[in-house]
């Protein structure tokens, strides 16, 4: 008698009940495609240093339809990983001036200053 | 005290609404199973569940328990599993729910009886964690500890935790991990590292960094979102991470001074 309590167990697919422990795992989940993404870059690097040709291979081989559509799922999965991660950076990194706490916003607003600066950046050196 | 909810009689008929309550129920001394039971009850306009609870108490089936105290949202001890998401009862309005309610333990906890679970897990945490004032230097005798307002600021929407376990019951790794300490408890910890009378940091981290601590948390978010008083322990628990992560460093690059 003296044990008899009830110990509930966690469901196996716990996390598709409740919305947001779903948004929860989509983040999880976002590591999948963009570490698959990040091969794919470490192999254009690996095939141009290879020469040219193996070089044009590789970039006609990005462009094949599959490897389009898979490129816009692990886009769409790195927008929604950095959105939802600059939402949570003013939580994570309260910051003060003097007395007062910085506003939320002005924390969230400068990572995507820094996303867009970064961005920009990369698209200046990639595209000449 | 609080007045139990006034019988059916003596309210209008018309303000009533009959609102079904599937009940979870387990007494180990008749059925070692839990079980579900439905009670009908006639609520008025400005009742919580716990208002039905109470009805059902007084006037249906006094073997049905659970825990309450203040009825304000003040004392944590009416925390439930009401339509699945974990809540005081005393704030869950029923006018805001379905005619069908189901009311459940807290989650991830082990259940006594009924409505009640056991508490000791936060108790023990608590304690492991040291979640009391370690002086920087002992005041002396008659002197109170001085602190600015600034200073208060740093801590004190950590300090309105009340203990309720809401945010144990929202936290999937608390039902992963059993040894894990938890939101509330890691919470409070960092409610003393963040007071400026408190020089316990490196004592607490011991706990508060070790493989149960903070480093078991994968920010799933779901305990600052059910927490009644807005502590965010989400948050305080990040921002252990990132106190402790530079702690790793300087003490790599010969810079901390802790032991």
């Amino acid at each position: 008698m003296s044990s008899s309590v009830y110990t509930p167990k966690l469901p196996r697919w716990w996390w598709l009940h409740h919305a947001g422990y779903r948004r929860y795992m989509v983040r999880e989940l976002s590591c999948i495609p963009i570490g698959v993404f990040a091969v794919m870059l470490i192999v254009g690097c690996w095939r141009l240093e290879q020469g040219p040709e193996s070089w044009q291979a590789f970039r006609a081989a990005l462009a094949t339809p599959l490897a389009l559509v898979w490129q816009l799922i692990a886009l769409a999965f790195a927008v929604y990983h950095s959105i939802t991660w600059f939402a949570l950076a003013p939580r994570t990194m309260p910051l003060r001036i003097g007395a007062r706490r910085l506003p939320a916003s002005w924390i969230a607003g400068a990572h995507y200053l820094a996303w867009a600066v970064l961005s920009l950046l990369v698209l200046r050196i990639v595209g000449g | 005290m609080n007045p139990s909810p006034m019988p059916v009689s003596a309210v209008g008929a018309n303000a009533l609404r009959t609102i079904t309550l599937e009940v979870f129920r387990f007494r180990p001394e008749q059925d070692p199973l839990p079980s579900w039971q439905t009670y009908q009850v006639p609520c008025r306009e400005e009742w919580v569940v716990l208002d039905a609870l109470n009805y059902i108490k007084d006037h249906l089936d006094g073997s049905l328990s659970y825990r309450w105290s203040c009825h304000m949202a003040v004392c944590g001890s009416c925390g439930m599993m009401i339509n699945g998401k974990p809540i005081l009862s005393c704030k869950a309005f029923v006018r805001d729910f379905p005619d069908h309610i189901r009311v459940e333990p807290l989650g991830n906890l082990t259940v006594i009886r009924d409505l009640v679970v056991k508490q000791e897990r936060l108790l023990a945490n608590l304690s492991a964690v040291k979640s009391w004032l370690i002086p920087k230097t002992p005041a002396a005798a008659d002197e109170p500890y001085r602190q600015t307002p600034v200073q208060l600021d740093q801590y004190r929407h950590l300090s309105m935790c009340i203990n309720c376990l809401l945010c144990y019951a929202a936290c999937p790794q608390v039902a992963l991990n059993e040894g894990y300490l938890g939101p509330a408890a890691l919470a409070l910890a960092h409610r003393y590292n963040l007071d400026s009378r408190d020089g316990g940091t490196f004592e607490r981290m011991q706990a508060t960094a070790s493989a149960d601590g903070i480093w078991e948390c994968s920010f799933v978010g779901e305990c600052s979102e059910v927490c009644p008083k807005h502590v965010d322990p989400a948050g305080a628990i990040q921002q252990m991470k990132l106190a402790s992560s530079l702690d790793w460093f300087a003490r790599r690059l010969g810079l901390g001074e802790r032991s």
